[in-house]
């Protein structure tokens, strides 16, 4: 991601707009990827509201896609995950791999 | 009209707290937050005590709150809101505003149990209408994991290293929900983000209520705790289970614990999993361990024996 320069921040380094933090994205921070496997998601939204980084995007009640210009890779969502039938609908694997 | 406390509803809620914020990877305050906001359903302004959430959601030219939040020195976070609580009744009395407006100021466990104690007894005192909200990891994490007041007995931290001459610290906790029900406050909480629903009812709950109230959230820090960077829920679950944060309110004095664990854990299971008590498993730290469970029961009977008093 590309930091401004002092000419492109405004005047005082003031913050003009509420929940501007979504322009910064920490998704570089991520050692493990978590992947969904659509199949196993019995749609119980744990991962939605155990996430820190707000990086699971959920559009009319139903789990869409992880957000990884976001997500820092913590695991939270892949541990409290219930699964299908002991098969969890979201693994953890390596970054890069 | 207030949304149901279903996931399902409550999704389709907007985050008042974004997504790019820099806390470390796996923290518990974020959850906390999100959950705290996504229950309210009123405009809200809060205030923030110095600590990690200050810091790291709003740095230079970024800010992950959505709601009006005034960033505060570590000490007067009850002081700045019960201002702006005052300005509110006063411009209300004026018919300068008709908005029903919650306030709420959040603190970690350095700037309520330690540096913000005399401002948040204060602010309590005075019986402003706001919630302040703690959100307890159990040390000054953002500097470097300091020992603070609500780190627990045994812990190893930077100020109370584990080695030869002390086994980590050698204080028990302080207990800060029952110094703030001590104030006769209307509602006294105590919380925690792995009983999601548990912690939204208790928000919502302070909410409709007038006057101060206060809620004490267990905050899980894998940095300072020393444990995995996917263990925030599943340790705050074990914290509740094995009744080292046991969840219980005090609403006008009359005490009532939210959930009892089917089967009370022993206080090794929250321990184990974490670094800073791992001296404790060698053979000559063991009376610690005994003394921490003891410390848990006696805390716990005390609660129950509160219960059955009214």
């Amino acid at each position: 991601m590309k930091q401004k320069g002092w000419k492109d921040l405004a005047p005082g380094s003031v913050i003009l707009e509420g929940g501007n933090a979504v322009n910064f994205k920490t998704g570089s921070w991520r050692a493990f990827r978590p992947v969904w496997i659509e199949e196993n998601c019995i749609q119980c939204l744990f991962c939605w509201i155990y996430c820190p980084d707000m990086a699971v995007k959920v559009k009319d009640s139903k789990r869409n896609e992880f957000d990884y210009d976001f997500c820092k890779g913590c695991g939270i969502c892949a541990l409290e995950c219930p699964g299908k039938k002991g098969k969890k609908a979201i693994e953890m694997i390596e970054e890069g791999k | 009209m207030a949304t149901g406390l279903k996931l399902k509803e409550l999704s389709k809620k907007e985050d008042l707290f974004t997504h790019g914020h820099r806390m470390c990877s796996g923290c518990g305050a974020p959850i906390v937050v999100k959950m705290i906001l996504l229950a309210t359903d009123y405009p809200v302004v809060a205030s923030n005590a110095t600590g990690c959430l200050e810091v790291s959601s709003c740095i230079a030219e970024y800010t992950a709150w959505k709601i009006p939040w005034i960033h505060t020195a570590f000490e007067n976070a009850a002081a700045t809101i019960s201002g702006v609580e005052t300005m509110y009744r006063s411009l209300k009395k004026r018919g300068k505003m008709d908005k029903d407006i919650k306030f709420i100021s959040f603190g970690g466990d350095g700037g309520t149990y330690d540096i913000g104690l005399q401002s948040l007894s204060g602010a309590m005192e005075r019986g402003h209408d706001m919630i302040y909200v703690c959100y307890d990891n159990g040390a000054y994490m953002n500097t470097g994991i300091q020992r603070s007041s609500a780190t627990p007995l045994g812990a190893d931290t930077t100020t109370c290293p584990a080695g030869i001459a002390i086994p980590g610290k050698i204080r028990p906790r302080k207990n800060l929900t029952k110094i703030m029900a001590a104030h006769n406050i209307p509602y006294v909480a105590q919380a925690s983000p792995s009983n999601w629903m548990d912690l939204m009812k208790k928000v919502r709950k302070a909410h409709e209520i007038t006057g101060p109230k206060f809620i004490n959230i267990l905050s899980p820090c894998n940095r300072g705790w020393r444990s995995k960077t996917n263990d925030a829920i599943s340790l705050s679950k074990i914290g509740v289970n094995t009744c080292y944060w046991p969840l219980y309110e005090i609403e006008n004095g009359v005490t009532k614990i939210t959930f009892k664990p089917k089967e009370k854990k022993p206080v090794v299971d929250f321990l184990k999993p974490q670094g800073r008590f791992k001296h404790l498993f060698a053979p000559e730290n063991e009376w610690l361990l005994t003394k921490m469970q003891e410390e848990v029961d006696t805390e716990w009977e005390k609660l129950l024996k509160e219960e059955q008093c009214v």
